[in-house]
């Protein structure tokens, strides 16, 4: 096994800075909502759980499996989430619901945690995610968000800003590259 | 491989050939740098956040002995398994002993430029492994056995036609097939098979937290999630200089990454691996393959800051119309010409020439890399250590006698204009490389210095 | 009264004088007292820039004792001036070679910086595109460069407003390079001239009469591409608007 390779002289220590900015005073939930509808998501905002449950019925009816990682909004349709061994027995899920820790406004990205995904593969491996947010979980920056989550133990860990794509054929944006090929935001107060 | 024997001058000229494809190479890669602009244009704050980001970084290589004692430290207390590989053999080695020992023989793996740098695929390849690349842009480049030319957007160069050709021989969709919507929902079916089969996924960091022993991988497509999540063994291979301190200097990094990258405000995944799943195997390989040497030179030091934004690409007016292929080395571009000398200074003695030294890719970089300075002086050090070709060493001495002396210059000068005047065709002709696509310039009747001889009384 | 040195690019004073003498002519007019030390060569870039920086000492010396005397140093060239700026060193001389860096000035900034010129009384009426040169904008800061977040200003600009009936065209790239680059002119031909093809096509697509600038080496690239299309378009230095009546 090779050694630590830091014989060579390494150098003049310099002074670590941690400088953070706070800038922007802007209505969170509207900047939120306008940088995930850019990215591709589809943003509702609701007030009741109800209420999502109908617009999941809608927006997705063929959908053959829903799963629920958000015991509000399960359902007999919509079945709370249940821990398989094999991750690979998510692989028929078209549906799945979560509901991240965090969002940020200035990138519509999510935080969510391996507690709150069931399974790690589960948020990636489904053809379309949906994520519960809660107003009062936004942060206007990333600065903020990494203050909040501070020294949080985790396993796994992720930011989700939008629904999986790729601009590699001749820069045209295609949603739906190996992850899901939707994101549906609902956010509540 | 004959590619590997020519110069960028001259890989340059053979990509110059089909001028309409430069200009759509040009302009898609412009295309990005204004979306980049535009993004950085979004926070006013960014300058600040480009000194911050170059200080951790600064700091990062001060004290790197430590950060990184410090992450294998923490990463073993998470149940992560550290090794070290002193160059791209050992890695290489490293990677497939695990691969072994579990008795895998096919592979996902998800980008990483550094397994590029070690040639990784075609060594695995040799030991009879199997290994795809899921990531779009490079599961392209791998269908069409070339590099990647573009350190974030691996098949830039090539048009959907051909994309669309190469699916058709190797994934079956019908011939004449261009559209992206249904490239990219070929190769998802395609790739999906291949996550769900394969126990081993190889991801590359973006970045290693010192401080909790976790690394993250950004991704827009998912595919390094996808290949993780459902392998038993994942590998996670980075350089040392990946570090950062603590976890929330993520805050700026994953502000600047993408957006210098791309234009979009972050990638679509940016995914935090700590612990292995109950398992699962979490490996992480870390390299040093020529960095340690390049922290020994005070000059080219701060290359190692670099974050593989590949901003400096999107910008570089050379590498637009050269493409990524004319570097000949894993990674191209600006930042690609102060690395590669360091690991071999004659096979990469043509890059740092390969530049107008315009400026602009050290104005986008992210973390403040001083790369254009870098690569005037790493011309000072090639032609010391003498990698520059004798005729130009030759010309070079009869300039400074010429130019170290006035009189000597002005009779130069004023037989250089009359050769020129009078006998035209001994300059213009096919030897002068600069007469080969422009008009030389016309000999005036007189220098400056002649008229100001003959036109102001001075003391 | 301030003694100004001129100091005139090798082939600027061979092959561009009138970027030379619109410089000499302009300062005159403005009250300077400026002096052409006739024993100058090169500011040692050419050789510098291709990695022989090491053999450049006696043109150094050369350039310090042409210039050492005067409070400031002016030349019609930002590549030159970035150049002493950033390289002059002399060996058993580095006060004199630091003296010399400090008070040397390319044209525009002079003008706009220490002459602090408000009215200049020139006239132009023509459809013009400045060409910024990489070397004086992200090195001399004449003009804020598109890269960066920052508010924008432009020297030339400020100086060029002051032409009467000037026209100024804009540009689809502001500011990219033509690719000229010294050695790389010829040394990577190829991109070199699709570079400048490049700069020209959007000056003329825009209308540009005259394409100007403040680097005669930026121009002759262009002007050699602009010949050998048979344009009528013509490249003029800044210095030779500036003057112009």
């Amino acid at each position: 096994m090779a050694a630590l390779q830091q014989n060579q002289p390494e150098i003049v220590a310099l002074p670590a800075d941690l400088s953070f900015k706070r800038d922007e005073n802007y209505d969170l939930v509207e900047k939120f909502r306008s940088m995930a509808e850019g990215i591709g998501s589809k943003v509702y905002q609701v007030n009741a759980m109800e209420e999502i449950q109908a617009i999941i019925a809608a927006d997705f009816p063929e959908a053959k499996r829903i799963v629920s990682n958000v015991a509000e909004v399960a359902s007999s349709a919509i079945p709370a989430f249940v821990l398989s061994e094999n991750p690979h027995s998510y692989e028929d899920v078209d549906v799945a619901i979560f509901k991240p820790r965090l969002a940020v406004a200035e990138n519509s990205a999510l935080w969510l945690t391996e507690d709150r995904m069931g399974v790690r593969a589960l948020p990636f491996i489904t053809q379309h995610i949906i994520m519960l947010v809660e107003i009062a979980t936004l942060v206007p920056d990333m600065h903020a968000a990494y203050q909040k989550i501070g020294i949080d133990d985790y396993g796994f860990s992720t930011f989700i800003a939008g629904p999986s794509k790729t601009a590699d054929i001749e820069q045209s944006l295609v949603l739906g590259a190996h992850g899901p090929r939707s994101m549906t935001i609902f956010m509540y107060s | 491989m004959s590619e590997t024997t020519k110069t960028h001058p001259e890989l340059a000229e053979i990509f110059n050939k089909d001028e309409e494809r430069v200009d759509w190479h040009d302009e898609t890669l412009w295309w990005i740098r204004q979306k980049r602009d535009k993004s950085a244009h979004s926070i006013p704050e960014w300058e600040l956040l480009r000194e911050t980001a170059s200080q951790i970084k600064n700091n990062v290589l001060s004290d790197l002995s430590n950060y990184l004692v410090q992450f294998e430290k923490n990463a073993k207390a998470n149940g992560i398994i550290v090794h070290w590989a002193a160059d791209a053999e050992e890695h290489n080695q490293i990677v497939h002993g695990i691969l072994q020992v579990h008795g895998i023989q096919q592979m996902v793996k998800s980008k990483s430029m550094l397994t590029e740098e070690c040639h990784l695929n075609e060594y695995l390849e040799k030991q009879g492994l199997d290994v795809i690349d899921s990531d779009l842009g490079e599961r392209i480049v791998q269908l069409a056995k070339e590099p990647p030319s573009h350190i974030v957007l691996p098949c830039i160069h090539k048009k959907k036609e051909e994309i669309g050709d190469l699916f058709h021989i190797h994934l079956g969709v019908p011939a004449g097939t261009s559209d992206p919507q249904i490239l990219t929902e070929t190769a998802r079916q395609h790739l999906r098979e291949t996550f769900l089969t394969r126990k081993a996924a190889l991801t590359g960091v973006n970045f290693a937290i010192a401080e909790t022993g976790e690394f993250v991988v950004c991704t827009n497509e998912g595919n390094a999630d996808m290949g993780a999540h459902l392998a038993d063994v994942h590998i996670a291979s980075m350089g040392i200089e990946k570090i950062i301190p603590q976890r929330k200097h993520l805050g700026v990094f994953l502000r600047l990454l993408t957006r210098s990258a791309t234009g979009q405000p972050i990638t679509t995944y940016s995914s935090h691996f700590k612990k292995p799943r109950a398992g699962q195997e979490m490996h992480v390989v870390i390299v040093d393959n020529g960095r340690t040497v390049q922290m020994g030179r005070e000059d080219f030091r701060a290359s190692l800051k670099c974050i593989r934004c590949g901003a400096c690409m999107n910008t570089c007016p050379v590498y637009r119309r050269s493409g990524g292929h004319s570097y000949h080395n894993a990674i191209s571009g600006p930042i690609g010409a102060i690395l590669a000398p360091n690991l071999d200074m004659k096979k990469y003695a043509d890059l740092p020439f390969a530049s107008t030294l315009c400026g602009s890719c050290s104005n986008v970089c992210p973390v403040k890399i001083d790369i254009h300075q870098q690569l005037y002086k790493w011309r000072q050090v090639i032609v010391k250590e003498g990698y520059a070709d004798t005729s130009k060493k030759v010309g070079m001495q009869m300039m400074t006698f010429t130019l170290s002396s006035p009189i000597v210059y002005r009779t130069a000068g004023k037989a250089g204009r009359w050769v020129l005047k009078h006998i035209p065709f001994a300059v213009n002709n096919h030897f002068n490389p600069w007469f080969k696509q422009r008009d030389m310039p016309e000999a005036p009747a007189e220098s400056f210095g002649e008229w100001y001889k003959k036109n102001v009384n001075h003391k | 009264m301030m003694r100004v040195g001129l100091f005139i690019p090798c082939y600027v004073d061979q092959f561009y004088p009138n970027a030379g003498i619109a410089t000499y002519q302009l300062l005159k007019k403005l009250g300077v007292d400026v002096t052409y030390p006739t024993g100058q060569t090169c500011c040692g870039q050419p050789m510098a820039n291709s990695g022989f920086e090491h053999l450049t000492n006696d043109c150094n010396r050369l350039f310090v004792d042409n210039f050492a005397e005067f409070d400031y140093i002016v030349s019609p060239s930002g590549s030159c001036v970035l150049h002493i700026k950033d390289h002059l060193h002399v060996e058993n001389a580095e006060a004199e070679a630091t003296s010399v860096r400090t008070k040397i000035y390319e044209l525009v900034e002079f003008l706009v910086d220490i002459l602090k010129v408000k009215d200049l009384k020139a006239k132009f009426p023509h459809k013009v595109g400045l060409h910024q040169s990489c070397h004086g904008q992200r090195g001399l800061f004449l003009s804020q460069m598109s890269e960066l977040v920052a508010p924008y200003f432009s020297k030339p600009e400020q100086l060029l407003s002051q032409v009467e009936g000037l026209e100024l065209i804009a540009l689809s790239r502001e500011d990219e390079c033509c690719g000229f680059g010294g050695t790389f002119c010829v040394v990577e031909e190829a991109v070199s001239v699709k570079m400048g093809k490049d700069r020209v096509k959007d000056h003329l697509a825009h209308g540009a009469e005259y394409i100007i600038g403040a680097d005669m080496s930026c121009l002759m690239h262009m002007e050699g591409i602009l010949k050998r299309e048979h344009s009528q378009v013509k490249v003029m230095h800044i210095a030779e608007i500036l003057n112009a009546e």
